[in-house]
């Protein structure tokens, strides 16, 4: 339990694009790795529309399921993978990363964790983009934690280049999104 | 008039002050509310579609997100974190170091991660295209910066006092004065961004963005205090600004904690 209260979140606002993102943040590899994929995606609103205005962040692991700690994610140097890549969405509200596919410890489903911000959103949200189509899906703690209907918000599906994973800030189909323990939120 | 058809459209401070007060009143209550902002706040307008309808779902973290991305002396260089020095003149304003320290919710210092900021200029004016406001562009200020926090969790940028300026939430509305933050701690889900405030604003109460976090401690823990011995003689004033992440899920070495 912590013991000092956090500081709040506050929106990220309209004016990030020239304090946040930077050339390369979107590629974790090279488009012309031999593994490289594509993971993309929109963001919607309430009423359907794009949300052209927000910001999603990934970090995931290699394709061996290590962690990298190596740093170079802001001076993307061409051949380190650091699992951590930035994109903010375009006027059609679409993002898009070239990445490899994360692995996962042994029995576990890879997922990729995304963080989601946007002029009016509040707060950040969390959530998971789970590799479609993997044994481990079935008996994933959280997936199964889930009410059947809204599981697949958080399993992305392939395309020809690679996954899609659309993110649904509310409305029909919302994504579910994640709060941890200590996150400064009550518990329901 | 001119703001007629505008006009029409948009509520007016007191109508969303009104709006403000009924939230403050509701949390008082006990009925809602945390030690961050809500996100269902509709008198700030953009969250009334951009807000999810269900509740954030309890999950522990997994290994992935018990770490978090690393960064490093490649990423940043030293003088990423004077926005003063961008340009080859002085920027227009008032000189301020804004200065502290981040660690997490045990008061473990956040050391050698990523800390990002960017703001509008002393008038009030972003360089961002979107920013619409007639308030002069500083040629010699851009607004962005960005450090390594030291062993010890501390960071220092030197900027500019940036202005408030004024939006289209509501007929007249104006930000409070500010700086955004963006943070990493040492787990994926302590990531924050946030605001910086400077003490005494009026417009705190007035603010929709601000007041969206109904617990009134918690919103005092966006305001910098002003401190005298951050400051340097003939040349800038200073700010001090410590920032608490949420807990922290790894477990810790003892070298380490
Ligand atoms: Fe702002």
């Amino acid at each position: 339990m912590s013991t000092l209260m956090p500081t709040p979140g506050q929106t990220v606002g309209p004016f990030f694009h020239y304090g946040l993102p930077y050339e390369g943040g979107a590629e974790l590899v090279p488009a012309g790795h031999p593994d490289a994929i594509r993971l993309h995606g929109t963001v919607l609103d309430g009423a359907g529309d794009p949300v052209p205005d927000s910001l999603i962040e990934i970090w995931q692991a290699d394709p061996e399921g290590r962690i990298v700690q190596a740093p170079g994610s802001l001076h993307r140097d061409g051949w380190t993978f650091t699992g951590w890549g930035r994109a903010a969405t375009d006027a059609a509200g679409r993002y898009s990363f070239t990445t490899v596919l994360p692995g996962a410890a042994e029995g576990d489903a890879p997922f990729f964790a995304v963080t989601v911000f946007a002029r009016g959103l509040l707060d950040r949200l969390f959530s998971r983009a789970y590799v479609p189509e993997h044994p481990a899906l079935h008996d994933d703690a959280l997936l199964t934690s889930l009410p059947e209907d809204r599981r697949g918000t958080l399993i992305a599906s392939s395309d020809a280049s690679g996954l899609v994973f659309d993110i649904r800030l509310q409305g029909e189909g919302e994504t579910v999104f994640l709060t941890f323990p200590d996150n400064g939120r009550l518990q329901a | 008039m001119l703001i007629v058809t505008q006009a029409s459209e948009l509520s007016t401070q007191a109508e969303v002050s009104d709006e403000i007060a009924a939230a403050s009143k509701a949390y008082e209550a006990g009925d809602r509310g945390d030690a961050q902002p809500l996100l269902d706040y509709p008198p700030y307008r953009s969250s009334v579609l951009r807000h999810p309808t269900k509740d954030l779902h309890h999950t522990d973290p997994e290994t992935i997100e018990r770490w978090a991305p690393c960064f490093g002396p490649q990423d940043v260089s030293p003088l990423e974190a004077d926005l003063t020095i961008q340009h080859s003149g002085e920027p227009i304003g008032e000189r301020i170091t804004v200065a502290g320290r981040v660690v997490d919710g045990d008061g473990r210092p956040v050391a050698h991660q990523l800390v990002e900021i960017w703001q509008a200029n002393a008038g009030g004016r972003y360089i961002h295209k979107r920013d619409q406001h007639p308030a002069p562009l500083d040629p010699n200020f851009t607004g962005a910066g960005r450090l390594i926090t030291a062993a010890d969790g501390s960071y220092s940028f030197q900027t500019i006092k940036p202005g408030p300026y004024p939006w289209k939430n509501h007929r007249n509305a104006w930000r409070p004065a500010h700086i955004h933050f963006s943070l990493f701690g040492t787990d994926f889900t302590q990531r924050l961004v946030t605001q910086m405030y400077f003490p005494g604003d009026p417009l705190f109460a007035l603010d929709p963005i601000y007041q969206s976090i109904t617990d009134a401690d918690a919103r005092a823990r966006l305001v910098a205090t002003y401190d005298h011995d951050l400051t340097t003689p003939e040349w800038s004033t200073g700010y001090r600004w410590d920032i608490v992440l949420t807990g922290s899920h790894r477990t810790w070495l003892e070298d380490e904690a």
